[in-house]
């Protein structure tokens, strides 16, 4: 369970010009949950992710991972950042570039490679292994980003926005293979977009936030049945409702209005 | 016109094209030459002073076939290679260092950019100083010219590394000297084989000037000698003989660069 705790980041502090980009922030992720986090653009979703995964230092607040504190990246954690041609390395082959994280893992040579093949199976790619990732499309390259924090065997993955670079068709494969993944591993996800249909279909809950200095402005339930399927559970009446429903809550302007309070 | 027929004209011209790419260089080299040739003999200038092409090919040429030319080849490339050596050894820790590390980087910053352009020429008195108008002073020259390339190039690779890449090592929880070692120097490696190339001409630049100036035996200390006995050709050939050396230094450098960046944009051949 991930318990964030009256998070507040202030940036540039004790300079003349501070900025708060998160007020105070808490929420709470369950085992296996699936939670988005939708809010305006510049609402400090990019840096409430990095708080919570222990690359950042907050202002004040705290981060609990199973009831431990999150001071560095947990082991039980890993990250799947929007940008794969710059999150995968270059000079490495798609293998080699999901076996970069994984000596902490201290597995032997023969357990590592087929974790690395099953992994890259599970994505679809079980044939890639060898390329280098500037070979493959870009929805390729994310699913082996994918397959990366697969490997590491986290129980709580973190995405930042991590369809946002490709195009429409290759988004709803992706996303539907994210849900598939998380039914197979049982993982936790939480899940940074600036797009609410993405939101309102993937997840349990949309944790929407005000603009900066945020604040959770609401959290919505997502009621609807899985497994979801991108025609079907669109479709359904409810699937609009919700999705009305977060949008305005974003555009609401008295969130904006209370944040500055 | 079919389609075919259109596709074979444009395979024509293609090939036409790629034809010319090739011949081009041969056909620049040519011209030079028979400039070369030509100018000396028609009379506009003192062919005591400016040989023709043949005949400063022909001394080169001489020298090669009676050897006596490898031992100094040798001994400008032993200068070449100690100072190259010296300066990357000296250079890639101290870069690595600054780069990696912000405050050392401001506090050095514009002691490098003092020293940086202080011609190494200037150094020579120093040199001779300091360790005679032997092997050494040659080293340290070529060691002090070549260290500024990789020295820079090494901090701002460094510096420039993709946070993007240094987040998500970090998020696995890679270990801080696993980070230099496989992303780090990886992805600083473009820069700093840029700066091993341009070190490599300076420092073969001034291993000669050394040998002009102070005399060390090598390729400059030869044309000196040429020059001094009235042998205005072999001059020329081996002024020549140094400047095929730094071409195919550089041809290496290209091909080492190659090697070690297949994997950068600037090398990838047949994306996708």
């Amino acid at each position: 369970m991930l318990r964030v705790e009256h998070l507040r980041k202030v940036y540039g502090e004790g300079t003349r010009r501070p900025f708060e980009a998160v007020a105070d922030l808490s929420v709470t992720v369950a085992e296996h949950e699936f939670v988005s986090i939708v809010g305006p653009s510049g609402a400090g979703k990019t840096t409430l992710l990095k708080c919570v995964a222990g690359l950042l230092p907050q202002t004040s607040g705290a981060v609990y991972l199973d009831d431990e504190e999150v001071i560095g990246p947990p082991e039980k954690m890993a990250l799947v950042f929007q940008d794969y041609s710059r999150s995968l390395y270059p000079w490495m082959t798609v293998q080699d570039n999901i076996a970069f994280p994984l000596r902490r893992r201290k597995l032997g040579k023969a357990a590592t490679r087929e974790l690395i093949q099953d992994t890259l199976r599970s994505v679809g790619l079980g044939e890639a292994g060898a390329k280098y990732p500037w070979q493959l499309s870009g929805g390729m390259q994310q699913r082996v980003a994918i397959a990366r924090a697969l490997a590491y065997q986290p129980e709580i993955l973190l995405m930042d926005e991590p369809f946002a670079s490709v195009d429409a068709q290759t988004r709803a494969d992706l996303e539907d293979l994210v849900l598939d993944l998380r039914d197979r591993y049982g993982i936790t996800i939480l899940f940074v977009t600036h797009d609410i249909d993405e939101a309102v279909y993937l997840s349990d809950r949309v944790v929407v936030l005000t603009p900066a200095p945020t604040r959770v402005a609401e959290i919505v339930d997502v009621p609807l049945a899985r497994p979801r399927d991108q025609v079907e559970t669109k479709e359904q009446p409810e699937f609009a409702h919700l999705r009305a429903y977060v949008w305005r809550s974003i555009k609401r302007p008295e969130h904006a209005a209370t944040a500055s309070v | 016109m079919s389609e075919a027929q259109l596709r074979q004209r444009a395979g024509i011209r293609i090939s036409v094209r790629s034809m010319l790419d090739r011949t081009a260089p041969a056909v620049g080299i040519a011209t030079a030459v028979v400039l070369f040739e030509v100018v000396p003999r028609s009379g506009l200038v003192d062919a005591r002073f400016l040989p023709p092409a043949s005949a400063m090919l022909r001394s080169l040429a001489g020298q090669v076939a009676d050897g006596s030319i490898w031992s100094p080849i040798g001994q400008t490339l032993q200068g070449w290679a100690l100072g190259l050596g010296l300066a990357m050894a000296i250079a890639l820790p101290c870069g690595i260092l600054i780069g990696s590390l912000y405050l050392l980087f401001m506090a050095t910053r514009s002691i490098v950019e003092f020293l940086r352009p202080v011609p190494s020429v200037a150094l020579i008195p120093l040199a001779v100083l300091l360790f005679g108008a032997g092997l050494e002073s040659k080293i340290f020259l070529a060691t002090f010219a070549a260290t500024w390339p990789i020295l820079l190039q090494t901090v701002y690779g460094v510096r420039d590394v993709d946070p993007v890449a240094m987040e998500t090592a970090r998020s696995f929880g890679v270990s801080a000297p696993r980070r230099l070692l496989r992303v780090t120097l990886p992805s600083a490696l473009p820069y700093i084989a840029t700066g091993v190339r341009i070190s490599s001409a300076v420092a073969l630049i001034l291993a000669v000037t050394a040998e002009l100036v102070l005399g060390n035996p090598g390729l400059g200390q030869q044309i000196n000698i040429a020059r001094q006995s009235g042998a205005v050709e072999l001059m020329y050939g081996l002024i020549i003989a140094t400047g095929l050396i730094g071409w195919g230094l550089n041809i290496l450098m290209t091909m080492l660069e190659r090697r070690l960046l297949h994997w950068h944009p600037s090398q990838r051949t047949g994306t996708r």
